[in-house]
């Protein structure tokens, strides 16, 4: 085991830190999650380290528990879009021919929508639930996993080594997991933390429009929407969540920029 | 009294090294070349000649004070008419690369900027340096042109680089490199991605422009008999040292060291021709195919027949149809017509329709071992993988077999647990061959399965499957472009010229006059190791390559 780079040791500590955080929200955060302790906007103090919101909630109790939120719901997307993504991109990549057109076409089909309007369009006619917004946002995503994946797939098989899976008559599944997949796995991984930080700006988004988590849940773009007056009168409430929205994406990336270093160093990888 | 020849290039006590680093261990230099010295006096030729690794290509950079990617220079000197240039700074060795010293590299192909027509990138460093103006330029790249021997020397500067042929690429970039009347030219394998019929044209006019325009000439190669045509001196590398250093009549007919006598007597397997009566394992008959939305036919009519247990080798130059007619035989490319039968039973021409028997016992090993392994994988699982999946093998069973495949392919049971990334190139080669051998086939497809390897490791390969020929009786499709690997492993002979099969037969037969124009052209082009051949050669063939 080689010595972790500062960089990605920084990341590491933070990228774990939020986790760990999320994962423990129940025991770690001070106040329950919709609970009001005092008046509206409080200062930093003793009681309440970041303060209150704008009806009087803990701030560092909701960041937190909109942090489980938040991660919670990028991290299940994510796991879908690349799940999905991935599996049909290889597909299209070794059957070729109409199955690949299909897939690809309909991929450029909702492409050709921007995202965020095809989810508030989703969104708005279905009702908003958390498996329903990790769903329509795993879905939407999954397009450009799609098409990264069948992308690299696609170089892979016309080695040789894929040629002589085929002539031993290995079926799809063994050549999809076992020959492509170990050998796709380095690009697939920077992509993903790239993918869950864009989950990340993207459930913050749907709330900060009202279309994603529902109050009284908690989540970091709720937390500016509901705290975005306060910027007017010098109250940073709404920057708190933001400055944790950048901290994450930086330092998961730290991490996904380390992961890729590593893997293409072991023993025969792509571009060792 | 005549003068005493010019010295262009000394090199003395050229030391050069590197970073390494090996996967999963601390980055170590490593010396590449040591201890070289030689000298080049004006209008003579020095080949360097060396097996892959042996720094042949380093020693050629370091002629221009020049190290690829990370190489550093660390000893000796590099005098260049009398100028020591490893001392000179960024801008002395701009003014000098491209004015005095040029270089023609291996792959023309990969060399020439695509999208600009071959006279701007010819005359682009005489310019650069201005050297010439354009006309003057012009005029001496159409003399050059003419001097190599390219077809339309006048308008062929107008064509871009996919519009001339390999042979004739790699003659536009020997004029590129003479353009500016250098000192020195650097020949890196110049002809090494040619067809043999291709390259011997190329080297002869080589050759004839070295001799004309009394530059003086590196010819890096790792084919001893190519270099023994165009050189006056020969040294002969192993790791980065020095091994024997002398003229190329010493060196071919009285070479000193062991090494060299090696390389001089590569291709020392002597394979009778077995006895014509097996039953045929394979029946190619009045096969025809082409590729998916063409009209043109890259096999004609193909009929062949090999005996259980032999060889039938297949020859011919690139797009003659040889590796197509492997695609045919293992189904990725259903024949359009025509009838392939195996073991006894019908093919069915595509893959897909094949049943588990026949895939099994038809195997295939490639050319680049490299991309035939799955580098994610180790040994125990690219050679165990054909046993579980044909014989059911697991667990320790498959582990004990895999062993002894490898011992049988001479490599040693340690091996099991390596990557592919672990192995030198023929011991790659070897796995392939053993993963095939694990399906317990009846037919083995070879597609130029030495034509990546340095010659003695390609020497011990063939012994191999000569080997296992014996033991396990199984048949190979051998297909290549290299005569001198014919001679060694086959039985039968398949010659092919456009996708159609122009002489077939035993091999005693195929190489026995009297010959057709092709196969004349074919065997007449494989470089021999001897004193003014390619002279020989060029004055009395008959027919010229398709490639030109």
């Amino acid at each position: 085991m080689r010595r972790i780079p500062l960089a990605a040791l920084i990341g590491l500590v933070f990228t774990g830190g939020y986790f760990f955080c999320a994962i423990f929200a129940g025991w770690i955060a001070p106040y329950g999650m919709a609970e009001v302790v005092g008046d509206s906007w409080e200062p930093w103090s003793a009681t309440h380290w970041l303060g209150t919101d704008s009806i009087g909630r803990d701030l560092l109790s909701r960041m937190i528990w909109g942090g489980q939120t938040t991660i919670f719901v990028a991290t299940a997307a994510t796991v879908l879009s690349f799940t999905l993504g991935a599996s049909l991109g290889f597909l299209a990549a070794v059957r070729g021919g109409w199955v690949d057109q299909v897939l690809s076409r309909l991929v450029d089909l909702v492409m050709s929508i921007p995202s965020l309007i095809s989810a508030l369009v989703v969104l708005s006619v279905m009702p908003v639930t958390l498996p329903i917004l990790i769903l329509v946002m795993g879905l939407l995503d999954a397009t450009r996993v799609f098409r990264l994946s069948r992308a690299v797939a696609v170089d892979i098989t016309v080695m040789d080594y894929v040629e002589a899976a085929r002539l031993r008559g290995e079926r799809q599944g063994w050549i999809i997991f076992r020959e492509i997949l170990p050998n796709a796995l380095s690009p697939l991984i920077a992509e993903m933390g790239l993918r869950f930080i864009f989950m990340v700006l993207f459930i913050s988004t749907l709330s900060f429009l009202g279309l994603g988590v529902q109050p009284p849940m908690a989540d970091w773009g709720g937390i500016v929407k509901e705290n975005k007056e306060g910027i007017v009168y010098g109250i940073p409430a709404a920057l708190i969540p933001a400055f944790a929205i950048s901290t994450l994406a930086i330092s998961v990336n730290l991490v996904a920029d380390w992961v890729l270093t590593r893997t293409t160093s072991l023993k025969g990888g792509r571009g060792a | 009294m005549p003068k005493p020849p010019e010295i262009v290039l000394k090199v003395q006590g050229l030391r050069i090294e590197a970073t390494s680093y090996p996967p999963g261990e601390a980055p170590r230099e490593v010396v590449l070349v040591q201890d070289v010295s030689f000298a080049l006096e004006k209008g003579k030729v020095l080949g360097l000649i060396g097996e892959s690794g042996a720094g042949k290509s380093t020693i050629g950079l370091a002629s221009m004070a020049y190290g690829r990617g990370g190489v550093r220079i660390t000893g000796g000197q590099v005098w260049l008419k009398g100028r020591d240039i490893l001392q000179g700074r960024a801008r002395d060795l701009r003014d000098l690369r491209g004015r005095q010293v040029t270089y023609v590299a291996q792959s023309a192909a990969a060399a020439f900027n695509p999208a600009r027509q071959l006279m701007e990138q010819v005359i682009e460093t005489t310019l650069s340096h201005g050297l010439a103006t354009r006309a003057e330029a012009e005029a001496r790249a159409v003399a050059l042109f003419t001097r190599l021997g390219l077809p339309n020397p006048e308008s062929i500067g107008k064509r871009y680089p996919h519009q001339v042929s390999g042979g004739q690429l790699q003659r536009v970039m020997t004029a590129m490199a003479l353009c500016p009347q250098p000192d020195l030219v650097v020949f890196d394998e110049p002809t090494t991605a040619l067809d043999v019929t291709t390259q011997i044209e190329v080297l002869a006019a080589i050759k004839e422009a070295i001799h004309l325009t009394g530059v003086a000439a590196l010819y890096i190669t790792h084919d001893l008999a190519v270099v023994a045509q165009v050189s006056d001196d020969i040294m002969v590398l192993r790791g980065g040292r020095m091994v024997e250093y002398g003229t190329v009549q010493q060196i071919i007919e009285e070479p000193r060291e062991e090494y060299t006598r090696a390389l001089v007597s590569v291709r020392s397997i002597d394979h009778a021709e077995k006895a014509d009566g097996a039953a045929a394992v394979l029946s190619v008959a009045n096969v025809t195919a082409r590729y998916r939305g063409t009209k043109f036919d890259v096999l004609k009519t193909v009929t062949l027949d090999l005996p259980a247990g032999q060889t039938l080798a297949v020859v011919g130059e690139s797009g003659s149809g040889k590796s197509t007619l492997a695609r045919v035989i293992t189904g990725l490319l259903p024949a359009a017509k025509g009838r392939i039968t195996f073991s006894g039973r019908v093919l069915a021409p595509a893959l897909a329709d094949r049943s588990k028997d026949d895939l099994r016992e038809l195997q295939m090993i490639y050319q680049m071992a490299d991309v035939a392994m799955n580098p994610r994988q180790t040994v125990g699982t690219i050679i165990g993988r054909p046993l579980e999946f044909y014989f059911g093998l697991k667990g320790e069973a498959k582990r004990a077999r895999v062993q002894d495949l490898l011992e049988q392919i001479e490599m040693g049971r340690g091996f099991i647990d390596r990557y592919p990334a672990e192995l030198s190139g023929g011991q790659k080669q070897r796995v392939c061959i053993a993963r095939a051998l694990a399906a317990k086939p009846r037919l083995i497809i070879c597609d130029e399965v030495t034509s990546a390897l340095d010659p003695l490791v390609a020497d011990g390969i063939l012994k191999l499957l000569l080997n296992l020929q014996a033991q396990e009786g199984v048949a190979y499709l051998f297909i290549t472009h290299d005569l001198a690997t014919v001679r060694a492993i086959a039985d039968r002979i398949a010659v092919m010229y456009r996708g159609e099969v122009v002489r077939y037969g035993p091999k005693s037969q195929v190489l026995a006059p009297p010959f057709d124009d092709y196969t004349d052209l074919l065997l007449s082009s494989v470089p021999e190791m001897q004193l003014g051949w390619l002279e020989n050669v060029i004055a009395t063939r008959k027919m010229h390559s398709a490639g030109n």
